[in-house]
């Protein structure tokens, strides 16, 4: 993720008719510093705000929506801080432009961080140039005027004038200095920190055709692509020329692409080979489809396979571990001086986004140029790759950002932008290219898979002296696959004096990437889980034994992570395991036999979470979420209370589903799983009745809350599960334990 | 072969193959694009519409076997978004995504049709077969038993208000 600056430039141009424009651009830490980068893009003025003489204020949301609720969210900041209307204002979604619009990406939860100040200086100087302008026009001191929804006010002769009426002179004034512009005390917030129903909803709840699968360009064809279920498959021969011949086929063909011969496959690979299908409907496609037949050269990564992957895993446990990834104070001496050895071995599968949407782009290629229409939630890497595919400049390929049903990383990889753009100028066309729910689990970015042989040493007060894992990974040589690699900082680094992280990889010839809180949605499970073993090997209560930990820091009591990122503050962390345990009754409640509750805390994506689950499981193996409670610091605001409710609730759900039932399994290079009914979400039946979010406001930036929000939930209800019973999970999915999710 | 519909009350005229499911008929030839895909093999119901009043997945419904009967989609919900559900579900601040939620909206407002006054296992079973990827199930839970008490305020005060009878039918 690039680091943003908060060296900034704002400006203004007059848009005709009286409205105004305001831009903020923030130039990039990298380039603005001069340290090698792409060269800072020109600081044109780009719009985030525009006031028509109306008075109708209408403001630009730059990023990709997919869910993330930031299409409303963007705009309460500059609303909040240009004291505009809230109700009457409009917002209007960007298209992709690199060169306006700094960070078009939803990835990483960091909207909320590197956006939290810009948008509302942004606010800002809009708000104090109408101020001026007003001021000018009353011959009276800017001081005595003030502001409140789409008004200025001078008081003191009691007059007003709205927005509208003072954009055209407003156009006309210099920018104000960023530094002199005071935001708003937040006790003083109107919009920010009050629940904003999103503003898609009228859309939303008429069926009206706002997602990427509606794009309906004039005389656009639908396309499928057929790609060999092992990766880089080659097309030998196929019945091609009777599929052209189809009802409804307006066009077929080969596409053959240079071999990707790198034995790490790369996190974005561009187009495949493959067989494009163009037809007058979807459905025409896709049944021309089912009667393609194809001989594939499947080419050297035909002999993947789960079962063999844990086979190597355990044999790679019994070597010399491959190579050190961190090593602080003196590990071994520590694990012999030890009153008390606990060793466990954890492993979690492969899995997929599958986001509802199914991958698809429209795509018009014409005049050597292209127009997209996309959900992608990384723009811009498409837009580099697509260019590379149609071997046109970049600059020549327009992208219109559409929302996504749903993201969770998948559409952080442009796959199917690329081959959108390659099937229309090939076919010569638009092209709506829609891939079937097979195509997205045979095709993912999976989540990778990982084992994971811990030990660690308890002195006889039962605190934790050493810390060894064994990390196994995928990857060649000190390389690892996409979002497979653990970082030196993983938590308890720096929290125990003798620690050990070494890893190994295996080869791997299947995609993966980076989901929704990538590798925290699998080292929550494993270090939380392990965690809880040692506090039950030590005697001690979870929390306490957790809190004991927190307040064991070797070294500064806020680290840095492996990428110059603010580490985990133990303080921070320390007051959501107490905010937890308090609301949930942590060791205050009698539960009945078979129910029990169970505690876990992880950071990321600088936020702090921690969660307990209630749990009960029959006789049957039968697990039953009765509640789960959820304590979160994500800084000094909540901006927007009811979509951060609504994200919180849908990622421990989400979580849950990967704890459930969750796998994708390799054979023969391919993936097994084809469908929802193989790879199983969890229902609404299968939901807690009850999540409960409460917010611990810090002295903090604010920050995300898509991702963080979820690792947790795993290891707090595998923890309750095994004060339930006794047994511990170590292995994802829970069903591979013979556990199942009840249904209320 | 050319189809003739009942959809949202107005009679529709599709060319399309017998196998083609009701949910590309819709989408692909009668643009009607409210109505989504998301497995094809009835795992997610995101495609949901109603079949004379109820629930069915239209991506399971070959164009062939929907003869006469009345078909509604989202868009034929109401004329003018003010269904109990769909201003339920707007009071409630349902959506993430917003892309299972047609198919939620349908499947809940037939519910509704048959039990005014769902219980939580009323919901549970008529809502089980319809997955929101985004989690939202929890407000979908709330949002029913709202549209619930809306339409039976409604209908007590003034029935022509808020009807759970769609407008288009």
């Amino acid at each position: 993720m690039k680091h943003i600056d908060r060296r900034s430039f704002l400006k203004v141009s007059a848009a005709g008719a009286g409205a105004v424009l305001i831009g903020l651009y923030v130039q990039p830490k990298a380039a603005a510093q001069g340290r090698g980068g792409p060269p800072a893009p020109t600081p044109d003025p780009h719009t985030y705000i525009k006031i028509a003489a109306d008075g109708t204020v209408t403001i630009v949301a730059k990023n990709p929506e997919v869910g993330q609720g930031i299409k409303t969210m963007l705009p309460m900041l500059i609303a909040e801080e240009l004291d505009a209307d809230w109700k009457s204002v409009k917002i209007e979604q960007a298209d992709f432009d690199d060169t306006k619009y700094p960070g078009q990406i939803a990835g990483g939860s960091t909207a909320t961080p590197t956006n939290w100040l810009p948008m509302r200086q942004a606010g800002a100087a809009g708000r104090a140039m109408l101020i001026t302008a007003a001021a000018q026009t009353w011959s009276a001191q800017e001081s005595e005027c003030s502001t409140a929804s789409g008004r200025v006010y001078h008081k003191a002769s009691n007059r007003s004038l709205g927005y509208g009426e003072l954009a055209a002179k407003m156009a006309a004034l210099p920018m104000p200095d960023l530094k002199t512009l005071k935001l708003k005390d937040p006790a003083d917030y109107k919009i920010i920190g009050v629940s904003q129903t999103q503003r898609e909803l009228p859309n939303i709840v008429t069926g009206k055709p706002i997602f990427g699968i509606d794009v309906v360009v004039p005389g656009m064809l639908y396309a499928v692509f057929e790609k060999c279920g092992v990766f880089g498959g080659k097309v030998v021969s196929s019945n091609i020329d009777e599929i052209k011949k189809l009802l409804g086929v307006k066009n077929a063909f080969v596409v053959t692409r240079p071999d990707i011969t790198d034995t790490v496959i790369p996190g974005d690979p561009g187009l495949e080979n493959g067989i494009a299908i163009v037809a007058e409907t979807w459905w025409h496609a896709q049944s021309a489809r089912k009667k393609l037949q194809v001989n594939w050269d499947e080419g050297p990564r035909a002999n993947g396979s789960s079962v063999v992957f844990a086979q190597r895993a355990q044999e790679l446990n019994k070597q010399a571990p491959q190579r050190n990834i961190r090593r602080d104070g003196d590990p071994d001496a520590a694990m012999s001086g030890a009153a008390k050895i606990v060793e466990a071995a954890y492993s979690y599968p492969f899995i997929a986004h599958a986001p509802l949407e199914p991958q698809n782009c429209t795509a018009h290629f014409k005049n050597g140029k292209c127009e997209i229409w996309t959900n992608s939630q990384i723009p811009g890497s498409g837009r580099r790759l697509a260019a590379q595919a149609l071997g046109i400049p970049e600059s020549d390929v327009t992208l219109h950002m559409v929302r996504g049903g749903g993201g969770f990383g998948r559409r952080l990889t442009n796959d199917y932008m690329v081959e959108a753009a390659y099937i229309s100028k090939e076919a010569g066309v638009p092209v709506k290219l829609l891939w079937s729910r097979e195509d997205d689990m045979a095709h993912d970015y999976y989540r990778p898979g990982g084992f994971q042989f811990l030990k660690a040493g308890l002195d006889s007060s039962g605190k934790i002296v050493a810390w060894h894992n064994h990390f196994i990974s995928y990857g060649d040589g000190d390389r690892f696959v996409s979002a497979g690699a653990m970082g030196p900082t993983e938590f308890p680094q720096r929290f125990i004096p003798n620690y050990h992280l070494q890893a190994s990889v295996q080869p791997l010839g299947i995609r993966t990437g980076s989901l929704r809180a990538p590798s925290s949605n699998a080292f929550g499970f494993v270090i939380q889980s392990f965690i809880d073993e040692l506090a039950h090997a030590a005697g001690k209560d979870p929390v306490e034994f957790r809190l004991a930990l927190l307040d064991s820091a070797v070294g500064p009591a806020v680290g840095v992570d492996d990428r110059g990122r603010p580490g985990l503050s133990a303080a921070r962390m320390k007051g959501v395991v107490q905010l937890v345990a308090e609301k949930s009754g942590w060791g205050k409640r009698t539960l009945p036999k078979g129910t029990a509750m169970g505690v876990a805390f992880h950071y990321s994506h600088l936020g702090y979470f921690a969660e307990v689950a209630e749990v009960a499981v029959d006789a049957a193996n039968k697990v039953k979420i009765n509640k789960i409670w959820v304590a979160a610091d994500v800084g000094s605001q909540i901006i927007n209370p009811s979509a951060a409710e609504n994200i919180i609730q849908g990622g421990i759900i989400d979580g849950l589903s990967e704890l459930m039932d969750q796998e994708i399994t390799v054979e023969k290079g391919r993936v097994v799983e084809t469908n929802y009914h193989q790879h199983k979400m969890v229902r609404l039946t299968q939901a807690p009745p009850e999540i409960e979010v409460h917010y611990l406001k810090t002295d903090n930036t604010p920050t995300g809350l898509g991702e963080p929000a979820m690792p947790p939930v795993l290891p707090a209800v595998a923890n309750a599960i095994f004060t339930a019973t006794g047994k511990r999970v170590r292995s994802l999915p829970i069903a591979k334990s013979e556990y199942k999710f009840s249904w209320a | 072969m050319a189809y003739k519909l009942n959809v949202n009350g107005q009679s529709l005229t599709a060319d399309a193959p017998p196998d083609m499911p009701l949910l590309w008929v819709l989408r692909d030839v009668l643009n009607l694009r409210g109505t989504k895909y998301g497995c094809g093999i009835g795992q997610c119901a995101a495609c949901t519409v109603q079949l004379n009043g109820k629930a069915a997945r239209s991506c399971q419904t070959p164009v062939s076997a929907v003869g006469n009967q009345a078909v509604t989609t989202i868009e034929g919900l109401s004329v003018d978004g003010t269904h109990p559900v769909q201003i339920a579900w707007t009071e409630i601040d349902v959506p993430q995504c917003g892309y299972c939620q047609a198919g939620q909206m349908m499947a809940a407002a037939a519910l509704l049709t048959k039990k005014p006054n769902p219980s939580d296992s009323d919901i549970d079973s008529a809502m089980n077969g319809n997955l929101c990827r985004c989690g939202t199930y929890l407000r979908i839970r709330k949002a029913i038993h709202k549209a619930a008490a809306l339409s039976t305020n409604a209908s007590a005060k003034a029935p022509q208000q808020a009807s759970l009878t769609p407008a288009a039918k």
